[in-house]
């Protein structure tokens, strides 16, 4: 692992300095479990880290009232055991710990998850493998190489490495913002605008400048939320990435679907929205056929490769699957 | 010195903090090792300044109970502090990616990968490992409990499944085998002696509870 020096801000006007300060080169770590992997690697070499871990005003979880409020610092096990979060958010909390182990949900930050970078093999073990994420220009050796576990939406002719997280798609479901400290001062972005498809730069995964860091993460604590699920299909039972995954939220009324919320992981890009199956369900029962259509429409359009076009159908059986269980707690 | 003078002192000086400053603009990362965890990065702090970024850090350590100080290359993981620096090699390196749990430790009562922990991060914080879990002679229910139902074969992925089991226990999720399947995902067992393993942690989730 490539050396690098440490410092350790005690405050968020501090830490955007101390990333300012250091320059080219200079990385945040919060829980560490991308960043200090991927520095093992040598996938990451930062010259500088800045450890934000002492940042209490990130700490801080407020689920009580008509917005929920997650500090990018709360770990990813102590959000998904939070009560609201369980009882009125399932989607949430299931997202949350139907990923990793327990060890690693203890170390990760909701933060760094939202900014996990992909597990695309070529990625994570260099040499010899092109790879345009890890070495712009290089090329990219899963196109024509192992890509079953490669995106069906939202790749380039640069890049087709999945996202790989689980919480960022609950999160665009539920129509999530993410507030954002730089050195200009703070914005807030809609989750479906942190992520950022590869196209010609796939080295970028997000829309965040290196020297801004997330502060929280903001959820409108609307009606949609209770009828829900994170519904995970992984290679083994538990503690395996998405093969494919959908979150899916429905608000029903006189007997028919209000609001419906549809997102897929594991098969894209980024953390992926299909609003034109969410639309298709729209005054409409739900019930094993309405379910299934919307579960086609929502793998429309994909780009299978060599290696993945069975997650068109398993996909589609996936989200239907994901609305049958979210309509069942309606 | 006013706030304007050190402004400047530290734009000239690239993004040293005030006690680097005031210590006479030493280089960056130089660090005192005088005296025990007096020199923490706490107290160094400096509202809304850069802070300075240091090659070697300071780390004071609570493992087990027993203190100790060590300036480390901040590269060091806890797991390699652990058994290279302190001689308490009970959490084993697997796969040194966090992927099996065999390094499984507690800080702070919650349980980690020590191998994806990066040592100055425990700064301050409780350690305990399976060295330290016995009450002297008497082992931990979970420690007796694994050699009750044989749990283990060649005992390597061992200390991490204790250290992971008693966590597991303690969190709430043992309540049914099921249940402890997939709080204990995280620890690999090459030998799969799993039926032992989740045996032994609902015996000791008796006792623990009792």
């Amino acid at each position: 692992m490539k050396r690098f020096d440490y410092a350790r801000p005690m405050d968020l006007e501090s830490a955007v300095a101390t990333l300012s300060a250091g320059g080219e080169g200079t990385r945040l770590i919060a829980g560490g479990t991308t960043m200090f992997d991927l520095m093992k690697l040598d996938v990451e070499m930062p010259g500088r880290i800045v450890d934000i871990n002492n940042l209490s005003e990130l700490k801080t979880m407020e689920t009580s009232g008509d917005e929920l409020r997650l500090g990018a610092l709360v770990r990813m096990a102590d959000a998904a055991e939070d009560a609201r979060l369980k009882a009125e958010f399932p989607v949430l909390s299931e997202a949350l710990w139907k990923a990793a182990s327990q060890q690693l949900r203890n170390m990760a930050s909701l933060g760094g998850n939202l900014l996990q970078r992909t597990r695309c093999a070529y990625f994570r073990h260099g040499a010899p493998f092109a790879c345009n994420k890890r070495n712009p220009g290089s090329g990219c050796a899963a196109i024509g190489g192992a890509n079953r576990s490669h995106a069906l939406f939202g790749g380039s002719d640069a890049c087709i490495a999945a996202y790989p997280g689980d919480f960022a798609v609950a999160l665009i479901a539920m129509d999530a913002l993410i507030d954002v400290a730089g050195p200009q001062g703070r914005r807030t972005i809609p989750i479906a605008e942190l992520h950022r498809q590869p196209g010609t730069q796939p080295q970028h995964d997000a829309t965040l400048s290196s020297e801004e860091i997330i502060v929280q993460i903001r959820i409108p604590a609307n009606a949609v939320g209770k009828a829900s699920t994170y519904h995970k299909i992984r290679d083994r039972e538990s503690y395996a990435f998405a093969v494919v995954s959908s979150a899916a939220a429905v608000r029903i009324e006189n007997g028919v679907v209000a609001d419906a919320r549809i997102a897929l992981g594991g098969v894209a890009t980024v953390p992926w929205r299909a609003s034109r199956a969410e639309q298709a369900l729209i005054g409409r029962r739900i019930d094993a056929q309405t379910a299934a259509e919307a579960g086609r429409i929502a793998f429309e359009g994909a780009t299978p490769l060599s290696h993945n076009a069975f997650k068109i159908e398993l996909g589609a059986n996936v989200v239907s699957d994901a609305l049958m269980i979210a309509a069942g707690r309606a | 010195m006013t706030m304007n003078h050190e402004k400047e002192v530290i734009a000239d000086t690239g993004g040293l903090s005030r006690r680097d400053v005031l210590k006479g603009g030493t280089a960056l990362g130089v660090l005192s090792v005088a005296g025990f965890g007096t020199q923490s990065l706490a107290q160094a702090a400096v509202p809304s300044l850069p802070m300075a970024f240091r090659t070697e850090v300071e780390v004071a350590f609570r493992i087990n109970g027993a203190q100790s100080a060590l300036a480390l290359d901040p590269r060091s993981s806890l797991l390699d502090v652990l058994r290279d620096q302190l001689g308490l090699t009970g959490a084993k390196k697997g796969c040194d990616h966090g992927q099996c749990g065999a390094c499984t430790v507690h800080v702070d009562g919650r349980r980690v990968a020590a191998c994806m922990t990066l040592a100055v991060q425990v700064d301050d914080l409780d350690v305990t490992t399976i060295e330290g879990l016995a009450e002297g002679d008497v082992l931990h229910p979970m420690q007796q409990a694994f050699i009750d139902h044989d749990a283990l074969q060649c005992g390597y992925c061992t200390p991490g499944q204790i250290m992971a089991g008693v966590a597991c226990v303690r969190e709430g999720h043992a309540g049914s085998p099921q249940q402890i399947r997939e709080y204990m995902s995280g620890n690999l067992c090459r030998c799969g002696a799993y039926p032992g393993i989740v045996a032994a942690i609902e015996d000791a989730a008796r006792v623990m509870e009792g």
